[in-house]
C-alpha cells in the first residue's frame, strides 16, 4: 500500500506522455489543415484528385458557424490553428482584414473571376464561391392553408403569418447574419421597428442555419412547425436533387422581391504563420479552379465565383437568384454590425 | 401523587426494564440507585413522555399519562450536561418553559426571578450560558425546570460533571430546594452517597428489577440481598455453607450468625461481615496486613486475604491482626 | 530541537533535499515560493493582462455598462431563484438523512452527491438527453410544444440538480450533532414539535442554513456550463457573457471588464463565506440516534422524498448512456431509411476520423487526452500544493498573505483564466500544456484545502518523540508525516483528477483541435445537428460520467472523515 502512491504518480506521468503528438512528418505526405466552418462540404473524390496529385493530406477542421471560426483563427493568430481559412464572407471580411491575419497571394487563377467579386484589392482573402440568402417558403403549406405567399419583407409582420418564421441568431450564423443586413438596408433606421414587429409576430429563433432548416422548416426532411425560413435561393434545388421520390417541381421557393434577399461572398486565405506556404498557394489554385467550382453547388448550394464552372442542370431550373439582392457597403457594414447586432439582440432575445 | 406500574421495555433485544412498579408521593423524593446502563435514564425518559415503553401504566393523581405528550405532562427535567441552550442567555434559557405556557410578560419576568433566587443565581439573568462555570450552569438548568413549578421533577445524575466539592454543595442546595417547594422528585444515580443524601426512599435497580426498596437507612441496615450490600459498598461479602444450626462454612473461617431465614445443612448464604470494629461480636475477621489507605478520619486496612475493615489507628504492614465484627445473614 | 543547518552539519553529506522535505518550517520557509511562482505566472500575470485591456478607453463605455448591467442583473436573478428552489429540495432532504435511518439511505445519499462532481457538460447533456429536442421525452411523447433546453427552468433545475448535495451535507451534519437532550428538555418544558424547531433547532441550525446558502448562491452565480448549454441564446450570466464577447463578438475589453466585476463579486462571497463559517460553532461529531420511520405521517414524508429524490437524480443521469445506445433521429445530411432502435453506432463512430470531422483526431482520442491532462494536473497540483499546504499549516505571519492570494484562482471565472492565457501565452498556445497549468490552477485551492487540515494536525510531540528516539529528518518525515499524510494525498490527487477531467470553461477557450478534450468534444457535437453527432456527445457524456464517478468514489473512500466538507 505504501508503493500505491508513487506508482499512481508514475502512470499519470505515464498518461501525460502518452498525449499524442501532431507533428507533420517530413518525408511522406505533407498535411494541409484547412480550417471552415461547419457548412463546409466537398466532393471526397474532388479532394483525392488534388491529394494524389501533390502527395499531400488534407484535413478540413469544422470549427463552428463563419463567426465563430473567424474570431477563433483572430484569438489564435500568434498560434494559428490552420494553413488555411475558408469560409469568411462579406459581411465579415473587414474584421479579417483589420485583424491581419492572412498572408498575401496573387493567385493566378484570379484572372478568370470577375472584379465584382473581388472585394478584397490586396488579395488576401480571395473570394470562392457567392449565394444570395433569401426566405424560403414551403408551397404545400401555403397551398394547403390557402394562404397568399408573402411577397416582400413588409408582408411579414402581418398577422396572417404570425409564428410561421423562423429566423436566425446574426451573432452565431452568418446567415441570420445576411439577414439582418437585408433588413437594414431595406428599412433603414427604422429597421429597430421592424423587428419588434417581427418578434411580436412570433418569430422563431434559432443559433444556426442547419437547425433552422432541418429542424423547423417544415418543407425539409426535419418536418418542423414553420413553413417560412431564412435559407438560401438555392434550397429549394438541394430540395429537388436529394428527394426520395423523384419530383417535378421544387416543393419549396424564394421569396424574391426587391432587396429581400442578401449577396453572400465566401472567401479563402492564407494564414500568416503556416508551415505550408507552397501547398497552401497551390489548394488555393485548386479551389479557384474549374474542377473545385463545378462541385461546389451541389456540395454547399451556392454559385462558383468561376464563370466557367458549368451549373448542373437541376441547379439551373430550380435554383433561383433574385433580380436585386440588397447590397450594403462593406465598410459600413465593417462600422456598424457590431451595434446592428447588439440592437437585435436587445430587441429579440431579451 | 406519580405511579409507576409494570413498566417493560427492550432495547436491542435486551429485557432493560422488566416489570417496574413504583409511586412518588407529593413531597417526597425517591432514588433510582443502579450501575451504569441499568436502563435508570430510560425509565426517566418514559416516565416523561420522550420514549415509549413496550407496556406499562404511567399515572399521576389518577390520571393516565401514557398517551400524553411530553409537552403537556409538566415534569421537569434536569440532565447531566444541563442541556441548556447555547443561543440564549440565563434568562431566556429559564423563561423557556414560560413562554411555551403564554405566561405574560412581567409574570414571567418575576418568575424567572424567583428561580433565580431560589438557586442563588441572583443577578446572572442577562449573562451567556457558554460563559458560565458547571455548577452554575447546573444551577440555571434547575432554576429552568423549576420556574414552571413543574408538578414533578426528574434529576438524571445531573452532578455527574461536577467536581467533588461543589457536589456536596450543590447536593445540600438541592435538598432544600425539594424540602421547600415540596414537588415530588425522582432523582436518579449511580452514587449511593447522593442517593442516600437526597432520598426519602431508595429503589435499586439491577438488570431491569427493583431489587431493594426502602428508606436509606432500612436499605443500609438491611441490604437482604448480596448484590445489594456489594452495590453499596457494605461491607465483605462471603460465601459461606451451612454445617450447623447458625454455623457456617467461608474460606475464612467459620462464623456463627442469627439468620433470619431457616436453612437445612449444605445450602449456600452469602454472608456480610461488616467492616467496622464491634466489640462484643463473636466473629472475627483475622490475617496479615496487606495495605493500610489513609481516608481523613480512619484507615483502609486490607488483609492479605482481601478482606477489609476501617480502623482508627493503622497497624503495620505484615502485622497479624484479628478484629471481631458484626456478620450478617443475607439472602 | 537542531535547526537543520546543524543537522546537516551532524550528518553530513547524507542530508541535503531531505532536510527540505517539511519538518521544521525554520529551515524551509522558501518552500512556498514554488506555487507562489506559478500563480504568479499563470494567474497574475494574465489578470494584469486583462486589467490592462479594461482599462483601455474602449472598455468604459455606458452601451459596455449596460451590457453589463443586464448581464449581472441576470446572474443575481437566476442564482437567486435556484438557491431558493435547492433549499426547498435541500431542506427536507437534510432532515431526511439525519433523523431517519431506512433501506437504501447511505446508496442514496451517495447518488444526491454524484452531481456535484460532475462536469456541469455533462449534467447539461444528461438533461438535453432526457429533456431536450432530441431527447427521450421529446421521443416518448412528441409534444412539440413542450421547450425545456433554452428556458430559465431549465437552468434553475440543473443548478438544484447540481447543488442540493451541499444543502444536505452541510446542514444534514449540523442537524445530527445537535444534542437530542435540547430537544427533550425543550419538550419537558412545555414545547410542542412546532415550537420545538422554531425556538430551539432553527435558531441553533441558523449558521449552517446561511453558509450552505451562501455557499450554493456562489456556485450558481458563477456557472458557466449549464447556462451556455441549456439556456439557448437567451439568457447570458457574466460568466458566459465573458465567453460570448471574447469568441462571438471578439469584444475583448468588454470581456475584460466583465472578468474584473466578477472577479469582484466573487470575492465579496468568498470572504462573507469564510467570515460565516470561522464564526460558528464547530460542532462535534454526530450524536443523535436515528430512528426508523414508524407512524404513517413519518412513513409518508419518508417514501415521498425518497421517491423525489430518486426519480430526480437517477433520470437525467440514466438517460445518458441510454440516449448513446438508442438511435432516434437521422444523422446530418442522411437522406434514406432511419433504422431506429439500440445501437453501438454511437461509441464505434468515436474511434473513426472522418475527413470532415470535428477535430484533428478520431473523438475517442478526447478521452485519452483528457486522462493525459489529468494525470499532468494531479502531479502538478501535487508539487505545488504540498508546499503551499505545509506552509500554510503553521500559521505564522506568511500565512495570512498567502492564504487569500492561493484561493483567489478558486473564485475567478474560468473562462476570464483562458482569456487571460490567450492574451499573455498566444504564442504558446501550441503547447498542450497551457491546458494542464490552466487545470491545475482551478484544482489548486482544493488540493490545498484538503492537505493542510491534515499536515495541520500531525502533533509536533510525535515528531519530536521520532527525533529523540534517534531519527533523522528524512526518517521522521517517512516514517510519521508521510503515512498520515498517505490517504489525505490520494484524496487530493483525486480531486485534482476529477476537476482536471470535467474542467470546462478555460479549456474551450485554449484547447487546440488537435488536443481536444472530452468536455470540449460533447460540447461540440451537442452543437452540431444530426444524429450521429448527437449520439456521439451522448457517448463522450457517458464515458466522462463513469470517470467522473470511480473518480467520486475514490475520494470517498480515501478522505479521511472530518476534514473539511470541500
Amino acid at each position: 500500500m505504501k508503493r500505491l502512491p508513487f506508482l499512481l504518480l508514475s502512470f499519470c506521468l505515464l498518461l501525460a506522455a502518452c498525449a499524442p503528438q501532431a507533428t507533420p512528418t517530413p518525408t511522406g505526405p505533407q498535411t494541409l489543415t484547412v480550417m471552415t466552418h461547419d457548412s463546409f462540404a466537398v466532393s471526397e473524390d474532388i479532394v483525392k484528385v488534388f491529394e494524389e496529385t501533390n502527395n499531400a493530406k488534407i484535413v478540413f477542421l469544422q470549427s463552428g458557424d463563419a463567426g465563430a471560426v473567424l474570431n477563433k483563427a483572430i484569438l489564435t493568430k500568434d498560434a494559428p490553428l490552420a494553413d488555411l481559412l475558408f469560409g469568411v464572407d462579406n459581411t465579415f471580411l473587414s474584421r479579417a482584414l483589420a485583424a491581419d491575419i492572412f498572408e498575401v497571394y496573387a493567385s493566378p487563377e484570379l484572372k478568370n473571376i470577375p472584379a465584382a467579386f473581388k472585394l478584397d484589392a490586396s488579395n488576401h482573402a480571395l473570394p470562392i464561391d457567392y449565394g444570395d440568402v433569401c426566405i424560403n417558403y414551403d408551397k404545400a403549406y401555403f397551398a394547403d392553408k390557402n394562404l397568399p405567399v408573402p411577397q416582400t419583407l413588409d408582408d411579414l409582420i402581418k398577422p396572417e403569418y404570425k409564428d410561421l418564421l423562423v429566423v436566425e441568431n446574426p451573432a452565431t450564423s452568418s446567415t441570420g447574419l445576411a439577414f439582418l443586413l437585408a433588413t437594414v438596408a431595406y428599412y433603414g433606421d427604422t429597421y429597430t421597428d421592424y423587428w419588434n414587429s417581427l418578434k411580436d409576430n412570433g418569430a422563431v429563433v434559432v443559433d444556426g442555419w442547419e437547425t433552422a432548416y432541418y429542424t423547423n422548416f417544415s418543407a425539409s426532411s426535419g418536418k418542423g412547425p414553420q413553413p417560412l425560413v431564412v435559407s438560401y435561393g438555392t434550397s429549394p434545388a438541394a430540395e429537388v436533387i436529394f428527394a426520395e421520390k423523384p419530383l417535378d417541381d421544387a416543393p419549396t421557393a424564394s421569396m424574391l422581391g426587391p432587396d429581400t434577399c442578401f449577396r453572400q461572398i465566401e472567401f479563402v486565405g492564407i494564414l500568416k504563420g503556416t508551415q505550408q506556404r507552397a501547398l497552401a498557394e497551390k489548394f488555393v489554385d485548386f479551389m479557384l479552379g474549374q474542377q473545385f467550382q463545378e462541385d461546389i453547388p451541389l456540395q454547399m448550394f451556392v454559385y462558383p465565383v468561376n464563370p466557367n464552372a458549368a451549373l448542373p442542370d437541376a441547379f439551373v431550373k430550380y435554383a433561383q437568384a433574385p433580380e436585386k439582392p440588397a447590397t450594403l457597403s462593406p465598410d459600413v457594414i465593417a462600422a456598424q454590425r457590431d451595434e446592428w447586432i447588439q440592437a437585435w439582440t436587445d430587441i429579440v432575445l431579451k | 401523587m406519580l405511579e409507576v406500574r409494570n413498566i417493560f421495555k427492550t432495547y436491542e433485544g435486551r429485557l432493560l426494564l422488566n416489570d417496574i412498579s413504583f409511586t412518588v408521593a407529593e413531597g417526597e423524593t425517591i432514588c433510582l440507585l443502579g450501575a451504569s446502563g441499568s436502563g435508570k435514564s430510560t425509565l426517566l425518559r418514559i416516565i416523561a413522555g420522550l420514549e415509549v415503553p413496550d407496556s406499562g401504566l404511567i399515572s399521576f393523581n389518577g390520571l393516565d399519562l401514557t398517551t400524553t405528550p411530553p409537552h403537556l405532562r409538566d415534569f421537569g427535567l434536569v440532565f447531566q450536561d444541563y442541556a441548556l441552550f447555547p443561543h440564549l442567555n440565563v434568562n431566556d434559557n429559564v423563561a423557556f418553559g414560560l413562554k411555551m405556557r403564554r405566561v405574560g410578560q412581567d409574570e414571567i419576568v418575576q418568575r424567572v426571578a424567583t428561580s433565580l433566587e431560589l438557586v442563588s443565581l441572583t443577578g446572572f439573568g442577562t449573562r451567556k450560558v457558554t460563559d458560565l462555570s458547571g455548577g452554575e450552569q447546573q444551577r440555571v438548568a434547575l432554576a429552568r425546570a423549576l420556574a414552571i413549578r413543574p408538578r414533578l421533577l426528574m434529576f438524571d445524575e445531573p452532578l455527574g460533571a461536577l467536581d467533588r466539592t461543589l457536589r456536596e454543595d450543590l447536593l445540600n442546595e438541592l435538598r432544600m430546594i425539594l424540602h421547600r417547594t415540596k414537588i415530588p422528585a425522582i432523582y436518579v444515580t449511580h452514587d449511593q452517597e447522593e442517593a442516600f443524601t437526597i432520598a426519602d426512599q431508595v429503589l435499586i435497580l439491577h438488570e431491569g428489577r427493583i431489587i431493594r426498596e426502602g428508606t436509606p437507612a432500612d436499605v443500609w441496615m438491611q441490604p437482604e440481598s448480596a448484590i445489594v450490600a456489594g452495590f453499596l459498598g457494605l461491607g465483605n461479602l462471603l460465601d459461606g455453607e451451612v454445617i450447623a444450626q447458625n454455623e457456617f462454612q467461608t474460606e475464612n473461617g467459620v462464623f456463627t450468625v442469627k439468620c433470619a431465614h431457616t436453612h437445612s445443612r449444605g445450602d449456600k448464604v452469602h454472608l456480610l461481615a461488616r467492616p467496622l470494629p464491634a466489640g462484643d461480636e463473636a466473629n472475627f475477621v483475622s490475617g496479615a496486613v496487606a495495605d493500610v489507605i489513609f481516608q481523613q478520619d480512619r484507615f483502609k486496612v486490607t488483609l492479605e486475604n482481601g478482606l477489609y475493615i476501617y480502623l482508627r489507628e493503622a497497624p503495620e504492614v505484615g502485622q497479624k491482626i484479628s478484629v471481631p465484627v458484626k456478620v450478617e445473614c443475607l439472602a | 530541537m537542531e535547526t537543520g543547518k546543524q543537522v546537516h552539519k551532524r550528518l553530513g553529506r547524507r542530508i541535503s533535499l531531505s532536510t527540505c522535505i517539511p519538518v521544521y518550517l525554520s529551515t524551509c520557509s522558501l518552500l512556498w515560493l514554488l506555487p507562489l511562482t506559478f500563480l504568479a505566472i499563470f494567474f497574475f500575470l494574465p489578470l494584469s493582462r486583462i486589467l490592462v485591456l479594461t482599462f483601455d478607453t474602449s472598455a468604459f463605455d455606458p452601451d459596455n455598462f449596460r451590457i453589463a448591467g443586464s448581464a449581472l442583473r441576470f446572474t443575481f436573478y437566476q442564482a437567486f431563484l435556484s438557491t431558493l428552489l435547492t433549499l426547498l429540495l435541500g431542506l427536507p432532504s437534510a432532515f431526511l438523512f439525519a433523523r431517519y435511518d431506512f433501506r437504501g439511505k447511505s446508496f442514496l445519499r451517495a447518488f444526491t452527491a454524484i452531481p456535484f462532481m460532475l462536469p456541469t457538460v455533462v449534467v447539461a447533456a444528461g438533461f438535453s438527453a432526457l429533456l431536450g429536442p432530441r431527447g427521450l421525452t421529446h421521443t416518448l411523447f412528441p409534444l412539440s410544444s413542450f421547450q425545456f433546453i433554452g428556458t430559465l427552468p431549465a437552468i434553475l433545475i440543473a443548478h438544484v440538480f447540481y447543488n442540493t448535495t451541499i444543502i444536505i451535507r452541510i446542514v444534514g451534519t449540523a442537524l445530527s450533532s445537535l444534542d437530542p437532550k435540547l430537544e427533550h428538555a425543550a419538550r419537558s418544558l412545555g414545547a410542542d414539535t412546532f415550537h420545538v424547531w422554531k425556538n430551539v433547532i432553527l435558531p441553533l441550525l441558523r449558521p449552517a442554513i446561511f453558509a450552505a446558502t451562501l455557499l450554493v448562491f456562489l456556485f450558481d452565480f458563477t456557472s458557466f456550463g449549464v447556462i451556455l448549454l441549456l439556456g439557448g441564446s437567451k439568457f447570458s450570466t457574466i460568466e458566459v457573457e465573458i465567453y460570448l464577447q471574447a469568441v462571438r463578438q471578439l469584444n475583448l475589453p468588454v470581456a475584460a471588464l466583465l472578468a474584473i466585476i466578477q472577479l469582484i463579486c466573487t470575492l465579496v462571497f468568498s470572504i462573507l463565506y469564510t467570515r460565516m463559517t470561522s464564526r460558528s460553532v464547530t460542532q462535534l461529531a454526530p450524536r443523535s440516534t436515528l430512528i426508523r420511520p414508524k407512524t404513517f405521517r413519518q412513513k409518508l414524508f419518508v417514501t415521498v422524498l425518497c421517491f423525489l429524490l430518486y426519480a430526480f437524480f437517477l433520470l437525467p443521469l440514466s438517460s445518458l448512456p441510454i440516449r448513446s445506445l438508442f438511435r432516434l433521429e437521422a444523422d446530418r445530411g442522411q437522406r434514406g431509411e432511419v433504422q431506429y432502435g439500440f445501437t453501438t453506432d454511437y461509441y464505434t463512430e468515436l474511434f473513426v476520423n472522418r475527413r470532415g470531422s470535428v477535430f484533428y483526431v478520431p473523438p475517442i482520442q478526447a478521452a485519452f487526452n483528457s486522462l493525459g491532462y489529468a494525470g499532468a494536473t494531479v502531479v502538478l497540483s501535487l508539487l505545488l500544493g504540498y508546499p503551499a499546504a505545509i506552509a500554510l499549516a503553521k500559521p505564522t505571519r506568511l500565512e495570512k498573505i498567502l492564504d487569500p492570494l492561493i484561493m483567489l484562482p478558486l473564485g475567478s471565472s474560468a473562462v476570464m483564466l483562458g482569456l487571460g492565457f490567450i492574451i499573455t501565452y498566444g504564442k504558446w498556445l501550441t503547447s498542450p500544456w497551457l491546458v494542464p497549468f490552466a487545470h491545475t490552477l482551478v484544482a489548486l485551492p482544493f488540493v490545498i484545502r484538503t492537505l493542510q487540515p491534515t499536515i495541520a494536525s500531525i502533533p509536533q510531540r510525535l515528531r519530536q518523540a521520532a527525533s529523540s528516539l534517534g531519527a533523522s529528518p528524512f526518517e521522521v518525515w517517512k516514517q510519521i508525516d508521510f503515512p498520515i499524510l498517505r490517504r489525505a494525498t490520494l484524496a487530493a490527487g483525486t480531486f485534482a483528477f476529477t476537476i482536471s477531467l470535467g474542467e470546462f470553461g478555460a479549456t474551450l477557450l485554449i484547447a487546440r483541435p488537435e488536443y481536444p478534450t472530452i468536455p470540449v468534444a460533447i460540447e461540440r457535437f451537442l452543437s452540431q445537428p444530426g444524429g450521429l453527432n448527437y449520439g456521439q456527445s451522448m457517448a463522450m457524456a457517458t464515458i466522462l460520467m463513469l470517470l467522473a464517478i470511480i473518480g467520486m468514489l475514490a475520494i470517498e473512500k480515501f478522505r479521511l472523515p472530518n476534514t473539511g466538507e470541500f
